[in-house]
């Protein structure tokens, strides 16, 4: 989407006419000012290195301010280039060439260009290196430099979301021979520089001029994160106006944030999503009537309203939520039944059925709460949920993955296939209902090489049709994205949900009122 | 003063058992913990595979004898080690090169620390002591209830209660000083004083109470002591039979209930800095037993005892410096 700054348009007179086209929002940005944000997620052990981020705050930092990746999702899901330009694959998805932007220099004023590209994907497969990214730069067979603004990657099997998983935080672009340099004092090609970085404790960024992403994004002339921790102090710091927009409100304390006119609150749907895993390989999960009877006995509806107090929509058991470019909007529902979830019992043979719940805060906020909710809905179908309540110490070690019927959260992927390649794909590690059906495992790879858009969106529907039938984790919910800001600061129409804070990206899309 | 000498050296020698005693009771309760640190910071991912290489590198495996053995080895060479974040995330680059270690990660929040604690004592003992002076020369009056009730009133509250009723007032209500305290390198100091009065006054409010009391209670103590009744026999006026006569008698109690206070201002203020995210110890320590760090629990944790030993060393010597009888024993 091509973006008009204010100057483009008084230039050229026909602002009017040219919004009217665009539909872009009727509020023009400018340039200037200063963005104070309190986020919480931030460690004393925090760095500039990639491969290490995992919470927001340094993401915000590093992908959403001071670094680039070579693609860059868009606020409404689509992929689009960052320091890559433009990219083909041959149609088998295996060989992807993708060509660089030019004229792009880095914050010490190295230009960019495909060695960097080469050495930066190759930290993460290094050897010792533990990157949350290897597997998918692992998966890269052969990387060649066609030209210094071209490269070449081949990959082990096609894979049609390749540009997409280039997108990850993680997979930051780094100068090539001050790579060390670079993690050390955080040098990027992203629209701000590091002017003062505390770890754990706060950013400051400046714009940097003549930046090649020129006036479409980084509005702000400077930059401030604080690390803020505590929920209340965040929620205070806000009303009191030290800070412009803070994410994760606290929902108690909601109706104050909403009486204040000068406040916002931005509800962002996003694939976040609190489930119930069975191992499906274990008595009595095994048995898909047992699966379908538990399906129809949870009421998601009640779970919404109680658990996430209604900031989040009803989930039909599939991980592909409202920010996934392949969401089945129109799945056949799976509102709460007792008489269908009887009916299955009976088709399982059983009259009732006495089954152990482990639950645990741990698992996501409102745990506990969510099985009790469950076990009162469940007992009017006949069957008879135990809850077990688990100490939160250890609960990803001792409780996850080994208990027969547990809680879990998982915060969602951009892609369906790297989705369902985390947690549904036979045998992967983190596959914690066992899941491994015939048909499903199929569509899974074809889909993963297709290329055309309309083959794989039927592909993802009819896998998302399997799981809302027949799979092992029960989802009752999606989670969404609730921050705040100040009026004075101001957002585009269509806000990020793949991430807090516009996928982390504020410092790039919003702008002063 | 060979006396005090000895003392001083006596109370050291003692104060480095009592240090390596705490050492070994923070290790066996953190290792006590459910979990650790490989478990905590892997949450999710925690496979048994990747549990087991961070528990591998950085020596998790080893019994926990041979653990304390290392770190106490270290320790006594005045080396407190690498936090078990830094060294984990370091070996993301294959090398423990660019860690930074427990004391440079430690020292500038120990400062920070140290800056609210001097602020704090800036403002609530000049306070505390005259409140208590003025408690005991007006005993029984209204303002000597007045003030007992508030002080009392205050200590009874918990410090968070304090920390938003006071952001209520000062920065919700009328916004004169800033609810956040995030200070950092390279501020002004008007600007960090600035920022820093709002926790040191809810400090001030948890520690007032304990100092004010004791101080009048000593000094009402004294009033009742033959000399004190002779003073006022001649006819010196009631304010100087307090400042003159019984205060400089009352100093050691007074200095020792400081001495206890300032040194809570150092170890006890988690709480404080949390709601004000202040970055200073107590949050680096909270992150770090969250996560079961345990150098920095440590080395945070030898602070503390230290800060204590230390400032309790201080009073004493200072109560014998200001008592002619224990400055001269025959």
């Amino acid at each position: 989407m091509a973006q008009i700054s204010r100057r483009g348009l008084l230039k050229t007179g026909v602002a009017a006419g040219v919004l009217g086209l665009t539909g872009l929002p009727l509020r023009a940005q400018t340039r200037g000012g200063k963005l104070t944000a309190g986020m919480n997620g931030a460690n004393t052990s925090d760095s500039w290195d990639g491969r290490t981020h995992s919470d927001l705050f340094m993401i915000a930092c590093a992908m959403g301010a001071v670094f680039d990746c070579l693609t860059e999702v868009s606020a409404d899901g689509t992929l689009k280039g960052e320091l890559a330009e433009s990219w083909e694959a041959t149609p088998d998805a295996k060989t992807w060439t993708f060509n660089l932007r030019q004229g792009v220099t880095f914050h010490n004023g190295k230009p960019f260009g495909a060695d960097d590209v080469l050495e930066s994907l190759q930290m993460h497969v290094a050897e010792g290196a533990k990157s949350a990214a290897q597997p998918i730069i692992a998966a890269v067979t052969e990387m060649k430099k066609l030209s210094d603004s071209q490269v070449q990657l081949t990959l082990k099997a096609g894979n049609a979301d390749f540009p997409y998983l280039l997108s990850d935080y993680h997979i930051l672009m780094y100068p090539a021979g001050q790579i060390d340099e670079a993690i050390a004092k955080g040098i990027g090609t992203g629209l701000y520089q590091v002017a003062s970085f505390d770890p754990g404790v706060r950013f400051v960024g400046k714009r940097v001029e003549n930046h090649y992403k020129g006036d479409s994004a980084g509005y702000f002339d400077e930059i401030e994160y604080i690390a803020i921790n505590d929920t209340t102090a965040r929620m205070n710091a806000l009303m009191t106006g030290q800070v412009d927009a803070i994410n994760r409100i606290d929902f108690k304390t909601e109706a104050l944030l909403k009486a204040n006119p000068m406040l916002e609150i931005q509800d962002i749907p996003g694939n976040t999503h609190y489930y119930f895993p069975m191992l499906t390989k274990v008595a009595p999960f095994d048995d898909v009537n047992v699966r379908q009877a538990l399906k129809w006995g949870i009421d998601r509806k009640e779970m919404v309203a109680k658990i996430l107090q209604g900031h989040g929509t009803v989930a039909y058991d599939t991980p592909i939520g409202p920010a996934n470019q392949y969401f089945d909007a129109d799945l056949d529902p799976l509102e709460f039944d007792p008489d269908k979830a009887k009916y299955h019992l009976k088709q399982a043979g059983m009259d009732s059925l006495n089954i152990d719940l482990s639950a645990s805060d741990a698992a996501f906020t409102g745990g506990v709460d969510a099985a009790l909710l469950y076990q009162s809905s469940a007992a009017k179908a006949g069957i008879n949920i135990n809850v077990v309540q688990e100490p939160a110490d250890g609960y990803w070690s001792n409780v996850w993955l080994k208990k027969p019927f547990c809680e879990s959260y998982f915060s969602g992927r951009a892609t369906e296939d790297w989705m369902f390649s985390t947690a549904y794909e036979a045998g992967v590690p983190w596959n914690d209902s066992q899941w491994d059906d015939a048909r499903f495992q199929e569509l899974l790879v074809k889909a993963r090489a297709e290329l055309d858009s309309d083959t794989r969106r039927a592909q993802y529907y009819e896998m998302q049709q399997i799981l809302r039938d027949r799979g092992g984790v029960i989802i009752p919910m999606f989670a969404n994205t609730v921050q705040a800001i100040n009026k004075k600061i101001a957002t585009p129409a269509k806000v990020g949900g793949l991430w807090q804070m516009d996928n982390a990206r504020m410092a790039e899309r919003w702008w002063m009122a | 003063m060979n006396s005090v000498l000895r003392i001083i050296l006596q109370r050291l020698a003692l104060g480095l058992l009592t240090l390596f005693i705490v050492s070994i009771v923070i290790f066996t309760a953190v290792n006590l913990l459910p979990g650790d640190f490989a478990q905590a910071i892997l949450g999710q991912g925690a496979t048994p595979e990747a549990v087991a290489a961070i528990r591998t590198g950085l020596g998790l495996d080893q019994p926990p004898v041979v653990r304390y053995l290392a770190w106490l080895g270290g320790a006594i060479h005045g080396d407190l080690g690498t936090s078990f974040a830094q060294a984990n995330f370091a070996s993301f680059t294959g090398t423990t090169s660019g860690a930074k270690t427990v004391a440079e990660q430690i020292a500038p929040r120990f400062a920070n620390t140290m800056f609210l604690a001097g602020v704090t004592a800036a403002i609530a003992v000049p306070i505390s002591v005259t409140l208590g002076l003025l408690a005991a020369l007006y005993r029984n009056s209204v303002f000597d209830r007045a003030a007992n009730i508030l002080t009392l009133t205050s200590i009874s509250s918990p410090e968070f209660f304090l920390a938003y009723i006071l952001i209520l007032f000062l920065a919700v209500l009328n916004p004169i000083l800033p609810s956040l305290s995030n200070i950092y390198d390279g501020m002004s100091f008007t600007d960090r004083l600035d920022k820093t009065l709002l926790p040191a006054l809810t400090l001030t409010l948890v520690v007032t109470a304990h100092m004010m009391r004791m101080t009048r209670a000593a000094i009402i103590n004294l009033l009742a002591s033959p000399y004190i009744e002779m003073a006022r026999l001649k006819g010196v006026s009631p304010l100087r039979v307090i400042v003159r006569h019984a205060l400089p008698n009352a100093l050691a109690p007074i200095i020792n209930v400081i001495a206890l206070n300032l040194a809570y201002l150092i170890t006890g203020v988690v709480v404080v800095e949390v709601v004000f995210v202040y970055p200073g110890i107590g949050q680096l320590f909270v992150d770090s037993v969250k996560i079961r760090d345990i150098p920095v629990v440590q080395a945070c944790c030898l602070i503390f005892a230290g800060a204590y030993i230390l400032l309790n060393l201080l009073a004493d010597i200072l109560s014998i410096l200001s008592n002619p009888r224990l400055r001269h024993p025959k």
